[in-house]
């Protein structure tokens, strides 16, 4: 058994939302610049060269890459070998207070969805638990802005829709979308599982680095299809028009009922954020 | 084409602007996006005055990152422009001629902006460092208890921007698609 003292979770989640917040994670700055060699279309071109700039821009001047510096969703996988000294969830909400604070960031959060209200310290965290075997302690922000987020859906599809079915909703997501989520986007995709299962699996699949893909070949070639197809769309970064539609998907799988096929795309941006710390 | 803007402005100033053109756009720019619109559109049925001056001005959907001592503004990137659409027309039709966001608008803001001459430009959505570069000045001028949705008046210099809906009906999100598509 290892003992971690709340205090030591609390210091970890304030200094990765300041992280996340400032520097984009090395695999979306690969994606980025990949996508300005390959775009053809000019104001397309000029568009991914504006928007690398801003991150040399957020760099020099400590600037948050985006205004909005998002719900802080917390990941945490923690093995059943490890004790925390306080309490668990607080102390995440209290890295979240400080980091949001400290670090100059905007406090988007409202204390109740249809009464609203700002909590002026961007609390409460939204918090994922994996338990895991082991000792170890692994703790992820990842911060979602909701311009993308609001372009999110979820369907229970038919089983005999199939992949045909499934490939035809995702892609349905970016078109309606649009200019909407700041393109170019980047998508998480669930299939399977059930109705909150299937939003999990859509939100997890943002976690993975776009250039790892999935172990599964099957789900791996649908991966390479849908960005084709998507990339056919002709959106365009920030919908001007162009190739860059979309800089990578990642598809996360479970098994689900004979009845059902759900499907979930959680859309987000080419400001995809997440930074990881070892405890 | 590029064209050099400074705010507020008149029709006969943005009737040459065509979807796809760049705006560098300096003067002053108000901040309002949710909460500060329906403030404003509670001001207008309650027969109250607005913060600033809706005639010629031009506003941007942002909600900034606190400013550190020593910085004009945070970042400061666009907002999605379709939560505003239900309150768009009628600031329009008071004299409202710039608005600023990303993102698609309805057909009645569409309308509105060809019938009063105005233009919605876009500015570069989740790139805030870069926007708020273009920033000189920054004073929260109504609601502070807004935080980040506050009304500010800002003053700009060459802020890059580019024209997505303009006064004849052009729309850049239709026709720049298109014009990639139809190239391949």
């Amino acid at each position: 058994m290892r003992t971690i003292p709340a205090a030591k979770l609390t210091e970890a989640v304030a200094a990765l939302c300041i992280e996340a917040n400032t520097r984009l994670p090395a695999d979306v700055q690969a994606a980025l610049d990949a996508a300005r060699a390959a775009e053809p279309w000019p104001l397309a071109k000029t568009t991914l060269d504006l928007l690398w700039s801003n991150l040399g821009a957020a760099g020099e001047a400590g600037l948050p890459i985006c205004q909005d510096t998002g719900m802080a969703c917390v990941f945490v996988e923690l093995g059943t070998d490890v004790h925390i000294d306080g309490d668990f969830e607080a102390a995440i909400h209290e890295g979240v207070r400080r980091g949001y604070t400290g670090g100059y960031l905007r406090k988007s959060i409202v204390a109740d969805p249809l009464r609203r209200g700002n909590t002026g310290d961007n609390t409460p965290a939204a918090i994922t638990v994996h338990l895991a075997p082991g000792d170890g302690c692994t703790v992820t922000v990842a911060p979602k802005g909701f311009g993308s987020e609001n372009m999110s859906r979820v369907a229970m599809l038919k089983p005999a829709d199939g992949a045909e079915g499934f490939k035809k909703f995702v892609v349905d997501t970016v078109r309606q979308a649009g200019s909407n989520p700041c393109p170019p986007v980047i998508l998480g995709v669930g299939v399977g599982g059930s109705f909150d299962k299937v939003a999990y699996l859509a939100k997890k699949a943002l976690l993975r680095p776009l250039d790892v893909p999935n172990p599964d070949p099957y789900y791996a070639a649908l991966e390479r299809e849908l960005l084709e197809e998507i990339n056919a769309l002709g959106i365009g970064p920030q919908g001007f028009g162009g190739r860059t539609t979309c800089l990578g998907l990642a598809i996360e799988q479970m098994p689900t009922h004979v009845a059902g096929l759900p499907a979930a795309v959680n859309v987000s941006c080419h400001v995809t954020r997440r930074a990881t710390a070892r405890l | 084409m590029e064209y050099k803007l400074t705010a507020p402005c008149a029709a006969a100033d943005l009737a040459p602007l065509r979807a796809g053109d760049t705006v560098l756009l300096s003067g002053v720019v108000y901040t309002a996006r949710d909460q500060a619109h329906k403030r404003m559109m509670e001001a207008l049925d309650a027969g109250e005055a607005l913060p600033f001056p809706l005639e010629g001005s031009a506003i941007y959907y942002v909600g900034p990152t606190p400013e550190r001592p020593g910085q004009v503004i945070g970042s400061a990137g666009p907002t999605t422009s379709g939560r505003m659409d239900g309150m768009s027309p009628h600031r329009l039709d008071l004299g409202n001629k710039i608005m600023i966001g990303k993102g698609k608008r309805d057909a009645a803001v569409k309308a509105a902006v060809r019938r009063n001459g105005a233009v919605y430009l876009a500015a570069l959505g989740g790139a805030g460092a870069l926007m708020a570069q273009s920033v000189r000045s920054l004073e929260v001028i109504a609601w502070p208890d807004l935080g980040c949705e506050a009304v500010r008046r800002l003053v700009v210099q060459d802020m890059p921007l580019t024209v997505i809906l303009d006064s004849v009906g052009g729309d850049l999100y239709e026709s720049g698609p298109a014009a990639y598509l139809a190239s391949l």
